[in-house]
């Protein structure tokens, strides 16, 4: 008797006994992206050359995307430079960090990246960049409450972004909102640099009280692992190691497409209602989503998590395709999937609560006390490794990382020739430029197609400057959070870039009243192997860690995306950080849009003629070059403080930051959000007063009975506050320069996308 | 005594939480009924939520429609029991010949979530008699397939019975006769697109305008 699964077996099975016996054989490791020296040190740890399951373990998990292993060294930083902090209750290094927001909750939150995936099959690419973060935030021991995501794309006209942006989009739409999560925010931004290289970074938020903490450890010899989940497939064998770490090559891409994993978010929605069921019922002991590397990740990761051994049956797992072998179902990145270790008297519940979800769970191995990750193909034993080798000794690079040869000439190529413009009509001009462009217009287009509803809790998305989440309806506890990054500030200096990606994340989450209190990033950069791509990464990193050590907001995980590049071409250094804060009462939250005539309009901080890098200088000169906008973290700091404060007192009626395209954008944006109109008098520098990008800025409102309250916390607080003119009326009036009625205002600045993408 | 109204949930369901928060905020008390289980747990009205139910990979509705639970209210809703279903709801009750016509890709073929404002054409039914008739109110739509369709005969019908339950001011989906909403002959069952659950407090709404659903299906089974 054969089953239908024998019979489409390969002859001869590369089992460990087989691969101890001498002389070796060729193997192809370099196909699966491992280099010579590191095929050598997998066999000088195993004192034998590795099966061909083995080779598959350790070519995934010893790949760029699953190791770090150009970034590990630097982004030690974080956990060396960490502010002192009691929030943090389970940091770098888990699936995500979680923090603690008090009343016993606690929140955990990453960012992750999904660009190649992204480029070669959008749709798909980006959903499963969605269903990925989300099980990361679900095996926390948390539920999912949210998710953003942080888009970048070539240039809004060119062809390609007409089949990569509507695709992207669409992925995120179809998974997220099926998934029943709302999408709070996120950004868009387009730039020639991104044409081959898009960036999809998803976010997801999820809520745990503090006692609900899982970790991905394998412990209790004896206890039981089980796959549960979508049955495993063909799909996305690889990405990790041949798609994620590698760059594109000229040739076609078509090839790369089985790479690419394709997603079930109805699955994913019963994953999440099955686990949280699970762990309500407290049957689980450690669990682990799968993602990228698959069955191999998640093994290795739960006996090394554990510090035990683990026996896996591999021809236990369930297959939508007979035909894969051990290496395949070890790659494979079929979504939807998850990993339980279960003590053995509570599996039979453990499958019930499953099959009341109707998602297939199965038991495929047990944790041994041996210290080795051993697995079996039918009888024959095919891996036999020390878990901890494969998920957390793989190799560690220190890249040589030198300044690009033509930095000081961008540099000294600065904005001060500029013309700048000076008349009425030359700066309403100017403000109608940004407001029309696909970087400066409404992104309706785009987060209309997302459900921002669902849940009930979500107090502020787009196009405010932060998503606000109500956590307790009892108290109004609540968390804001914010995703930034600016390619070109990060081109002219990465590392005050960074920090100034750092300071308007914190920024907008201090705008509608919370008090930020954690980061978490996305660096998404070149090949590594290009010393000047590696500089911009380490400035990148120096620039987060130093950033956050002074701001006093802990680094709680992230993701390095590298190979962003095509050819020899990479992207604009481009890391996006996304902060979180609390919100004591979300019942205290300011909106962006003027909602009132009659408010007095205060400018908070210090605007200088900062140009370099800034949206008006690429879009009305195509110019890059300079230095970005001044970086005062300890101004930041002060401002989100008053900002804060601010609010608690209901002391403004609106607020916004005042960030790419200045304050005339900034000014714009409210008035539009609002339907609210406002007068505002410049100072002599008109130019400056609304397009430059300085930074530690925010534009509020205040009734006139609050004003002096708003002073003088400014004025305690060291931050100045600039009395700037009054809302009210159906235009935007810049005295004696130029008014935009609000009707055309809204015209231009809704058709940007529309216009585009139909 | 506190109206018990029961929200179903599907394997996709994902706005009952929300319905169920509604439920609370009109002053009654959400019972919590399973696609699976044969039974309405003697509730005085049912809302089928909105979501996916089953991944909608076949038509919207068309899986949910035979679950068992939909075997328990479909003769209950014969015999006057109040039914709301919003968005996916609503197409799994034209799924099940509760209501008439069907709901199809909206006519931008995009998914599209947005505040809109509906006008109530009819405020007698049991889920509209807190409204006045001809009220304009504030709620969310969020849905792929959202553009109603009957044939003409039919929407001449709806038209003249009064079931036509609410209307869009600005027809975002490309509805017949601009139809957000319809209801039963007796008017007892009601579908709706839009969303009148996320529409129950200003803080996370666009308005409370969504609440009169709510409260009135409290009227409607206090008379029956």
């Amino acid at each position: 008797m054969t089953s239908p699964q024998d019979t489409v077996l390969p002859a001869v099975q590369d089992t460990v006994d087989g691969a101890a016996v001498p002389p070796g054989r060729a193997q192809p490791y370099a196909a699966l992206g491992l280099t010579a020296e590191e095929y050598a040190r997998i066999g000088a740890i195993l004192g034998r050359r590795p099966t061909d399951a083995e080779l598959a373990i350790y070519s995934v998990m010893w790949s760029e995307h699953c190791s770090y292993k150009s970034s590990r060294r630097h982004l030690r930083q974080f956990a060396e430079k960490a502010p002192p902090t009691d929030v943090l209750l389970a940091g770098i290094g888990n699936n995500a960090g979680v923090v603690d927001v008090g009343q016993g909750y606690a929140v955990t939150f990453k960012i992750e990246s999904h660009n190649h995936p992204s480029y070669v099959e959008p749709f798909q690419g980006a959903a499963t960049g969605v269903g990925g973060i989300v099980r990361d935030i679900l095996a926390m021991g948390a539920r999912p409450v949210a998710v953003m995501d942080a888009l970048r794309f070539g240039p809004a006209g060119a062809a390609d972004t007409h089949r990569v942006l509507p695709g992207v989009v669409g992925g995120i739409s179809f998974y997220g909102n099926c998934l029943g999560l709302p999408n709070i925010g996120g950004e868009l931004a387009f730039d020639p640099c991104y044409a081959g290289n898009p960036l999809v970074n998803a976010l997801c938020v999820g809520v745990l009280r503090h006692d609900d903490l899982k970790l991905a450890a394998a412990t209790g010899p004896g206890n039981q692992v089980i796959l549960f989940g979508s049955r495993t497939g063909p799909d996305g064998i690889g990405g990790a190691s041949v798609l994620a770490s590698a760059s594109f090559g000229g040739a076609g891409e078509g090839a790369k497409r089985p790479s690419v994993q394709v997603g079930d978010p109805f699955m994913e929605k019963l994953l999440i209602e099955c686990c949280l069921e699970l762990y309500r019922a407290g049957l689980v002991v450690g669990i682990q989503d799968l993602g990228a590397a698959g069955v191999a990740c998640a093994t290795t990761e739960l006996a090394a998590g554990g510090g035990t051994g683990m026996r896996v049956r591999l021809d236990a797992v369930p297959l939508r395709d007979a035909s894969l072998g051990p290496a395949e179902i070890l790659m494979s990145e079929s979504q939807e999937r998850m990993m339980a270790i279960v003590t053995p008297e509570n599996v039979g519940a453990f499958l019930a609560i499953c099959a009341r979800w109707d998602v297939p769970a199965t038991v495929i191995g047990e944790v041994t006390g041996t210290g080795r990750l051993e697995m079996t193909w039918h009888g024959e034993q095919v891996v036999d490794i020390p878990p901890g080798t494969a998920a957390d000794e793989g190799p560690l690079y220190a890249r040589p990382a030198s300044r690009p040869a033509g930095q000081d000439a961008l540099i000294a190529a600065g904005p001060a020739g500029l013309a700048r413009p000076a008349s009425g009509a030359e700066l309403r001009a100017d403000l109608l430029l940004l407001l029309g462009s696909p970087e400066g217009g409404d992104k309706t287009w785009v987060t209309e197609q997302y459900d921002r509803y669902v849940r009930g809790d979500t107090v502020l998305a787009m196009p405010h400057d932060a998503g606000l989440l109500r956590i307790d309806e009892e108290t109004g506890l609540g968390v804001a959070l914010a995703t930034d990054g600016n390619g070109r500030f990060c081109q002219l200096d990465p590392y005050a870039g960074t920090q100034l990606a750092l300071a308007e994340a914190y920024r907008n989450v201090a705008v509608t009243g919370a008090r930020p209190l954690a980061v978490t990033n996305c660096l998404n950069f070149g090949s590594p192997e290009d010393p000047a791509v590696m500089w911009q990464f380490t400035e990148a990193v120096r620039g987060l860690a130093d950033g956050c050590l002074q701001l006093g907001v802990p680094v709680t995980g992230g993701n390095v995306s590298f190979y962003n590049q095509t050819g020899g071409t990479a992207i604009q250094p481009t890391p996006v950080v996304g902060v979180l804060g609390v919100h004591d009462d979300v019942r205290h939250r300011v909106r962006s849009g003027f909602s009132e005539p009659g408010a007095s309009i205060v400018v908070l901080g210090e605007t200088r003629p900062e140009y370099g890098g800034s949206l008006w200088a690429w879009l009305r000169h195509g110019h890059l070059g300079g230095r970005p906008p001044a970086v005062d973290l300890e101004a930041e700091r002060a401002l989100a403080g008053v900002l804060t404060d601010a609010a608690a007192r209901d002391l403004v009626v609106a607020a916004h930051d005042v960030s790419d395209g200045g304050l005339a954008t900034a000014l714009a944006e409210s008035c539009l959000a609002g339907g609210t109109g406002c007068t505002v008098t410049p100072p002599p520098d008109a130019a400056s007063f609304l397009f430059s990008e300085s930074a530690a800025r925010a534009v509020v409102a205040v009734r006139p009975a609050a004003a002096a309250e708003l002073a003088s916390l400014c004025a305690q607080a060291g931050v100045p506050a600039t009395v700037i003119g009054e809302t009210g009326g159906s235009a935007l009036e810049v005295a004696g320069l130029f008014s935009v009625p609000l009707a055309e205002l809204a015209e231009v600045h809704r058709a940007a996308l529309p216009a585009l993408f139909g | 005594m506190t109206a018990r109204i029961g929200v179903v949930t599907f394997p996709g369901s994902l706005d009952d939480r929300d319905a169920r928060r509604a439920v609370e905020r009109g002053g009654a008390q959400p019972v919590e009924l399973w696609h699976d289980d044969a039974s309405l747990r003697g509730v005085d009205a049912v809302i089928l939520p909105g979501g996916f139910s089953y991944g909608d990979y076949l038509r919207c509705g068309a899986i949910a429609r035979f679950s068992p639970v939909m075997g328990e209210i479909i003769p209950a809703a014969a015999k006057g029991l109040p039914v709301l279903g919003i968005c996916n709801g609503f197409q799994i009750l034209c799924e099940a010949h509760l209501l008439p016509g069907a709901l199809t890709r909206n006519a931008g073929l995009r998914f599209v979530t947005r505040d809109i404002t509906i006008r109530i054409e009819n405020a007698t039914s049991a889920w509209t008699r807190s409204y006045l008739p001809g009220q304009d109110i504030s709620v969310v739509l969020k849905s792929g397939e959202g553009a109603y369709v009957a044939d003409q005969e039919t929407i001449a019908k709806l038209e003249a019975n009064g079931q036509v339950l609410a209307r869009y001011a600005s027809n975002p989906n490309g509805s017949a006769g601009d139809i957000a909403g319809v209801v039963s002959e007796a008017g007892n069952v009601a579908g709706l697109m839009p969303h009148p659950e996320h529409a129950v407090e200003d803080l996370t709404g666009p308005s409370a305008d969504g609440l009169g659903f709510f409260t009135s299906v409290l009227q409607a089974v206090a008379v029956s």
